[in-house]
């Protein structure tokens, strides 16, 4: 089995960005539109990861900014859910279709 | 003395108005304050003349500066000569009559009367200013109460009107402060100001004034209904109420013209040579075609806002035309036009108010039924078309005296053809009186209609002073306009010939 | 009392009585107007008289010469070192002339007035009106300066306005005033481009300057304005033919007299003052005023001569056929005029100033005449109430006093010696004699109209039908009689006056020559126009339908003005209005404040347009996010900026 090269894991993580990216255009729920957002921001982890141990192996930078971006998804995943609730109260229904009052 | 009192009086004004507790309060406040403000100027009047070299070329009196912005050289730096004083006094007069022909007004007096203050202090602001960005800063202050003024208070079609000359006049704005912008850069690096008397010893290249030259022309020319942009005048001034017409044709397009002779010919005496036959060709459509326009109107007011594009350009050409002479006509015909079309306004606006008309074939013969208010009707139409003794006869005269020295072909017939122009002035004034004021008088309505109430009588009366003061005593008004003008054109001499 | 402060009362009084009574507005003065004017301008009249002797026997001479005198400067409005508006009082021999016969005949026209204006409830206007009238006139003939000359002549023209159309309830009055004034106007435009280029070409507004600058040929001033041209004529022809345009419209000459028959429609007294006596021959002193200037120059002179002659014989043939009597009276006025301005046109070539003293001469004369036969026609419409002369007839014994000035009048007119019209009448004929054969002719002709159709309103008024008796009303009111009577007596004497001491073209007295061989023509020829009249309108009958259908086709052309004023109805409403005015108004409104219109339109329709990109689903934008990452991406990448 050939060693695991920097390419394979930049192929899983493209296959993530675009199963997301799938999700963020396709899915009407929110909170599926909102797991569909986690999976681009986690293929974006995976990247600097990958990068970090490929590319500058003596530095520690990849990992903080991943450890950076967990630590903002999950502010911005309460931000989010807490803005879906809200949704949900005023229209009771978490559509995408349903909230578009925002326009012209 | 220092002229920062002809800002906040009238802010003063408007917030002892606001406070005010109803109606009758308010029109006395507003009242109280406007002759407050023209005993102010009367003073500062006197003092002026009896500061020695009041009378120098370029000479700035009174001059104040506070720093307003520091890391962009902007100062709150105010001052008067001559010129401003006269447009100041102008300014003082219209207001003050503007308040007291809208004494009967009963759709919110405290608002109203609010923004015609604030509309005063812009254009005060803009007189007295030196620093263009704070002039700039006044000459918007004296736009965005105009939208309101006609938006709510006005007439047929207002929202329109209101709309098209708040945008056209943002545009006019728009381009003065493009072309400020480019003058700013223009100086040295960490010299760079927008101060005028720096601006003026500082030789602006010729390019730059060539380029900004046009912007700033035509930005202040937007304002005094320079051709093609004056078609907010016609239905700004007929939806507008009559006092908001008077100040927008009285003072308003004042701004424009003062603009284009203190901040464009001043301080680009190059490019203003350079693009003086497109003025003069500008201001001679101006005044024929809108003379001819005017004949053929049906509404007094558009009649006068028409006429009002003619005799503005009057004030283009002897801007144009870049003598001495012709640049007093341009200041004699701005003050002239100031008092003569408010007074217009205000006559329309009398007659407006009591036959809810303003179709010259619906009206005829009310010098039987309200002889004050037609006098001042004929009084006005007689100053527009030039009658000796008035201020319009002076002058057009001293415009027409400063035009023809000019040389070349072009000069010459325009001068000839701004002449014609009092011909078809007096077909249209003539056909207004005639079907307004003179004829039988057949319509039973307006037979037991009244006269001019006290407040009336004493607008017009200032208003009619003043034509008759510039008509019969030139030579006195002058004192304050010449130094200036000679100022002026020593700069343009001063400058360096276009090659 | 000093001459020069005299000349300010003249001045200043009539102006402090506009004052007075128009601020006194409609309602005051109802009866005190009249007292109050009539006094004034009884004060103004000695002074004016005081002034005009104290000049002619005084002061004004100097060696032998009668030279002008500047009595008064003041600079009212400078604009270049040189170039200044000077308001001054200037005495020569002909403003001297000009304000004795305004204020006389003002006066007399006020005294007239009194009577006739009783129990009209808007007297103060009115002599307001007169008051400003007779102040601006005065002001026009004691100029100093061009410019000053021009400030009262448009005062006088809108005094004049205000008066023709003083009854402003009756539109035809309302639009005789308006056309005056535009008619007028129209002709100050060519006053003024002309008054332009002469203060340039003589570097000065006063007019003692421009004379002598101007007439003196061989200055280097009048060579540079008699060199430069433009379309063949030199630049001082053109001001000169731009001033005498001027003068034209105010005197009503030919082609722009259309205003004055029109002009009639104000009070009678009005019209003998402005529309006979004074308004009417300010074209003929402006001439006069630049006389030096305009005898160096051959081309402007012609014009003026023949002007004046085209004007006074279609002026007399259209008098032939009027039946309103004012409007015979214009007309009569209007071809008086053009007898003035022939003279003044033939003078210098050969006549040695002869024509410029006859035509003087003339205004003076006519001036009494003129305003006499107002005066009688006021008294006679005043009776009748009517102005038609079909409406009248066998006046004479109705009203004796009238009848016997006004035929005193009618000779004097149409020169019949001893009365007044004949001495200047005979003077502008020997002076054309001389100067121009042509022009003797028409003024030769001219005489005999003038009897023919000023007779023609003698008989029709007072003769022709026997019993008519209109109202019995009694005649006129003393005030109305006794300026009948005075000038009827001036009418008479005025011929002896030597007038050729006093004005003439260089101050230099000139002998006065009365040829009694000479007289015979023009004589005869009046004394026929008198027969021919008394033929055919001393009698009833039906003697001038037949005549009027023998001319036949020329008939209805004089009847109808040459059609002169269909023409300028043409020009104005066809073109102007329908021409200019119309399109300029169009194009305004679709044009150009379309292309406003259209930009707001534009910029909203494409704002329309792309309104819905912003639809509110959270997918588009971003889709809209992505796609546009993705495009920078790519053109980051195309472009080579990596």
């Amino acid at each position: 089995m050939p060693p695991v090269s920097l390419i394979h894991i930049l192929l899983v993580s493209t296959g993530l960005f675009f199963i997301g990216m799938y999700g963020l255009f396709t899915r009407r729920n929110l909170v599926t539109v909102l797991m569909a957002v986690e999976l681009m921001l986690n293929s974006v982890n995976i990247n600097f990861i990958a990068f970090n141990r490929y590319l500058f192996p003596g530095r520690l930078d990849g990992v903080f900014f991943t450890l950076f971006n967990i630590a903002i998804a999950a502010a911005e995943a309460a931000v989010a859910i807490a803005i879906i609730i809200n949704l949900y109260r005023t229209h009771r229904s978490i559509d995408v279709e349903g909230a578009q009052e925002m326009k012209y | 003395m220092n002229v920062s009192f002809l800002l906040i009086v009238p802010m003063l004004t408007a917030v002892v108005v606001g406070l005010a507790a109803n109606a009758r309060q308010v029109k006395l406040f507003a009242l109280a304050g406007t002759i407050l403000q023209l005993l102010l100027v009367a003073f500062l009047v006197m003092v002026f003349l009896q500061q020695p070299g009041y009378n120098q070329p370029g000479a700035i009196l009174f001059e104040v500066s506070y720093a307003w912005f520091a890391p962009l050289h902007i100062n709150f730096h105010a001052g008067v000569d001559g010129f401003s004083v006269a447009m100041i006094v102008l300014t003082s007069l219209v207001v003050l009559a503007g308040v007291l022909v809208s004494w009967k007004i009963t759709l919110l007096p405290k608002e109203f009367f609010m923004l015609l203050l604030v509309l005063s202090a812009g254009a005060y602001g803009f007189f007295i200013s030196l620093d263009l960005f704070v002039q700039f800063f006044f000459l918007e202050l004296a736009v965005v109460p105009k939208f309101l003024l006609i938006a709510v208070w006005g007439s047929g079609k207002k929202e329109y009107s209101a709309m098209k000359l708040a945008l056209m006049l943002m545009a006019g704005s728009a381009l003065v402060f493009t072309g400020l912008t480019a003058l700013y850069f223009a100086g040295a690096p960490g010299a760079q100001s927008f101060d005028l008397v720096h601006l003026g010893q500082y030789k602006i290249p010729v390019q730059t004034q060539l380029y900004c030259f046009p912007l700033l022309f035509t930005g202040f020319g937007v304002f005094t209904a320079i051709f093609p942009f004056h078609t907010w005048v016609p239905d700004g001034h007929s939806s507008a109420p009559t006092a908001a017409s008077m100040f927008l044709a009285g003072i308003s397009m004042k701004l424009g013209g003062y603009g284009c002779l203190r901040v464009a010919v001043y301080l680009m005496p190059v490019a203003a040579r350079y693009y003086s036959p497109f003025i003069v060709v500008l201001a001679t459509i101006a005044i024929l075609y809108g003379s001819f326009a005017t004949m053929m109107q049906q509404d007094l007011k558009y009649m006068n806002a028409y006429s009002s594009v003619s005799h503005c350009g009057f004030v283009l050409l002897g801007i144009g035309m870049l003598t001495r002479v012709s640049l007093d006509g341009a200041v004699l015909q701005m003050l002239s036009h100031g008092l003569m079309t408010a007074l217009f306004f205000a006559a329309i606006g009398m007659i407006y108010d009591r036959t809810h008309t303003r179709m010259l074939g619906q009206l005829g013969g009310l010098l039987r039924v309200m002889p004050f208010i037609s006098s001042v009707f004929v009084l006005a139409g007689l100053c527009s078309l030039g009658l000796p003794g008035l201020s319009g006869f002076v002058a057009e005269m001293t415009v027409f005296m400063g035009s023809w020295p000019r040389q070349g072909t072009l000069y010459r017939v325009s001068t000839i053809l701004a002449c014609a122009s009092i011909v078809v002035t007096a077909v249209y004034i003539l056909r207004a009186v005639a079907k307004t004021v003179f004829g039988p008088q057949d319509n039973p309505v307006y037979a037991d209609l009244g006269d001019a109430g006290w407040y009336e009588k004493v607008a017009a009366g200032l208003m009619g002073a003043g034509i008759l003061f510039i008509g019969l005593l030139p030579f006195w008004v002058l004192r304050f306009i010449t130094p200036e003008t000679t100022h002026i054109i020593q700069q343009a001499g001063n400058a360096i010939p276009l090659k | 009392m000093p001459v020069d402060s005299c000349l300010f009362l003249v001045l200043l009084l009539p102006l402090a009585v506009f004052v007075l009574l128009g601020l006194g507005g409609k309602g005051r003065f109802v009866n005190t107007a009249g007292p109050i004017a009539t006094i004034m301008l009884l004060v103004v009249t000695g002074l004016a008289l005081y002034a005009a002797g104290e000049y002619f026997f005084v002061f004004g001479k100097a060696g032998g010469i009668y030279r002008p005198a500047l009595l008064f400067s003041f600079t009212w409005l400078q604009f270049t070192p040189s170039l200044a508006i000077n308001m001054g009082l200037l005495l020569d021999p002909v403003s001297a002339m000009m304000i004795a016969i305004i204020s006389f005949v003002s006066l007399m026209v006020h005294l007239f007035s009194l009577g006739y204006m009783k129990g009209d409830n808007r007297q103060g206007p009115y002599y307001a009106f007169l008051s400003l009238f007779t102040f601006s006139m005065l002001g026009l003939v004691l100029s100093a300066n061009i410019f000053q000359l021009y400030f009262f002549w448009e005062l006088v023209g809108v005094s004049s306005y205000l008066l023709i159309g003083f009854y402003y309830q009756r539109g035809a009055a309302v639009a005789a005033a308006k056309k005056a004034f535009i008619v007028t106007r129209f002709a100050d435009l060519g006053l003024l481009v002309g008054i332009l280029i002469i203060a340039f070409s003589a570097g000065s507004l006063d007019f003692a300057v421009i004379i002598s600058r101007l007439s003196d040929t061989g200055s280097s001033w009048a060579r540079a304005a008699s060199g430069t041209g433009f379309l063949g004529l030199s630049l001082l022809t053109w001001a000169l033919v731009l001033v005498f345009a001027g003068g034209a419209g105010k005197s009503a000459m030919f082609p722009l007299h259309i205003w004055l028959p029109d002009a009639m429609e104000g009070p009678t007294p009005v019209s003998a003052l402005i529309h006979a006596a004074t308004m009417v021959v300010a074209g003929v002193f402006l001439v006069a005023r630049l006389f030096p200037v305009f005898v160096t120059d051959v081309t402007a002179l012609g014009l003026v001569a023949y002007t004046g002659a085209i004007t006074a014989v279609l002026a007399a043939i259209m008098a032939c056929v009027q039946q309103d009597i004012k409007r015979v009276l214009a007309y009569s006025t209007m071809s008086q005029i053009g007898y003035m301005m022939l003279a003044l046109g033939v003078a210098g070539r050969g006549g040695e100033g002869l024509g410029f003293m006859a035509a003087m001469f003339h205004l003076f004369t006519h001036a009494f005449f003129k305003s006499l036969l107002f005066l009688g026609a006021g008294a006679i419409i005043h009776v009748v109430h009517s102005n038609n002369m079909q409406d009248m007839g066998g006046l004479r014994k109705q009203m004796p006093v009238t009848h016997t000035c006004f035929l005193i009048a009618c000779l004097a007119i149409s020169g019949i010696p001893p009365l007044a019209g004949f001495f200047s009448k005979e003077e502008i004929l020997a002076a054309a004699w001389e100067g121009n054969r042509v022009i003797y002719c028409a003024g030769l002709l001219v005489s005999g109209f003038t009897a023919f159709y000023m007779f023609r309103l003698y008989f029709s008024i007072f003769w022709s039908k026997e019993d008519a008796n209109h109202h019995n009303q009694p005649e006129a009111a003393v005030t109305m009689k006794l300026p009948m009577l005075i000038l009827a007596v001036i009418t008479v004497l005025a011929g002896f006056v030597p007038f050729s001491r006093f004005v003439t073209a260089d101050g230099v007295s000139l002998a006065a020559h009365i040829d009694v061989i000479f007289s015979i023509a023009p004589v005869a020829l009046a004394c026929a126009g008198i027969g021919l009249a008394a033929y055919y309108y001393g009698r009833p009958g039906d003697r001038p339908v037949r005549a009027a259908r023998a001319f036949g086709a020329i008939y209805r052309v004089a009847l109808h003005k040459f059609y002169i004023d269909e023409a300028y109805l043409f020009i104005t409403r066809a073109i102007v209005f329908k021409g200019i005015g119309r399109p300029s108004a169009w194009f305004d409104r679709k044009a150009v404040d379309g292309m406003i219109n259209y930009t707001a339109k534009g910029i909203g329709a494409f704002s329309g347009r792309v309104k819905g990109w912003q639809s509110g689903r959270l997918q588009h934008y971003a889709l809209y996010f992505i796609a546009g990452v993705g495009g920078l991406i790519l053109l980051l990448w195309l472009t080579g900026l990596r």
